[in-house]
């Protein structure tokens, strides 16, 4: 696979990302107006960070006037789980990709642009990420713009609608993989059950959706690789 | 504080987090527990990240869970991110007229 070639499968899967990206960066737009921001500032916010529950924290922490101590906090709660991906996307660089790629794909991991990262095969293209990139990053800039612009434009049905756009991405990441390892078959159901208990459980529920998440994986993760660990030089990725 | 200190200074935290373990875990992890671990982590993670989110995105509750089930069956039966991706959207538009 040629770069170029790399770069034009990342633009065609990175359209679905920016559709969803449209509408929920509109309603981020939405909370951004509410602090006051101008539309530069909130396509600013979004060009530089690209996490929905990262800038939703961000405008309320503007809107309260918090101290640099309350966002450096909160931006470890809020985007914490991009610590575990990068360490996993790590693994899927080849050792003799240019430095320069890994800057390039780590600022922008998303958690759409990892889906689309793990549902290769590896070792990862960083064009695919660009070619991703290109497409969404702007959507989600400009959508986060137009929703300071123009409110409540947007059908609050086709909102709903383009919502699980992004869950959709991420079903398809980990169902193929599932279908071929057994472990991964009978531990996704069993991921699901967890995740519905630790949002329904007293204290736990109450966390951010960022930090739950970052609890159950390294749980999760941890059983799993105890108790079913890869075989000396086995590599299995999820596409194999 | 200026609105400018919070959005570049999120930015450059967030960077840090996102870039540095690229960073540093440049060789593959000989361990087998944290290759086994890192193996895991971005399943875990996502399908984690799905459920209960998807069913509490939508307006209706039962268009999302609808929603996953039918995003299961097609990428099951070999849909590719963007067909799977476009049928949940179609599913809950759909549903939505009915609940």
């Amino acid at each position: 696979m040629t770069n170029r070639e790399a770069f034009r499968i990342g633009i065609r899967a990175g359209i679905p990302i920016a559709l969803g990206y449209f509408a929920v960066s509109f309603s981020l737009g939405i909370a951004a107006k509410a602090v006051g921001l101008t539309p530069f500032q909130g396509f600013l916010a979004s060009l530089l960070n690209s996490a929905s529950a990262g800038e939703y924290a961000m405008f309320s922490l503007i809107g309260a006037g918090a101290s640099l101590v309350e966002l450096f906090l909160v931006t470890l709660v809020a985007n914490g789980r991009y610590l575990l991906m990068s360490c996993a996307l790590g693994q899927r660089f080849s050792e003799d990709t240019p430095l320069i790629h890994r800057f390039g794909v780590g600022f922008y991991i998303t958690d759409e642009i990892f889906s689309l990262s793990i549902s290769l095969d590896a070792p990862l293209n960083p064009f695919v990420n660009y070619g991703a990139i290109a497409v969404a990053v702007p959507a989600w800039s400009i959508g986060t713009a137009l929703g300071i612009i123009a409110g409540n434009i947007l059908p609050a049905r086709l909102v709903s609608a383009l919502s699980v756009a992004l869950y959709g991405m991420f079903i398809a990441s980990f169902v193929p993989p599932a279908k071929k390892d057994r472990v991964l078959l009978f531990a996704i159901p069993v991921c699901f059950m967890l995740s519905y208990l630790a949002f329904r459980l007293p204290y736990v529920g109450e966390l951010s959706e960022g930090t739950r998440s970052v609890i159950l994986t390294v749980i999760i993760a941890s059983v799993l690789a105890m108790a079913f660990p890869l075989k000396d030089g086995e590599t299995k990725e999820g596409s194999e | 504080m200026n609105a400018y200190v919070y959005i570049v200074g999120m930015c450059l935290i967030t960077a840090v987090i996102r870039i540095l373990p690229l960073l540093v875990l440049r060789r593959p992890i000989r361990n087998r527990f944290l290759r086994s671990f890192f193996h895991y982590v971005p399943y875990v993670t996502l399908s984690v990240m799905t459920f209960p989110a998807i069913v509490n995105a939508t307006a209706s509750p039962l268009a999302g869970a609808v929603a996953l089930v039918a995003g299961i069956v097609l990428a099951w039966i070999g849909a590719n991110m963007i067909t799977v991706s476009a049928a949940c959207c179609v599913v809950v538009f759909v549903l939505e007229f009915f609940v």
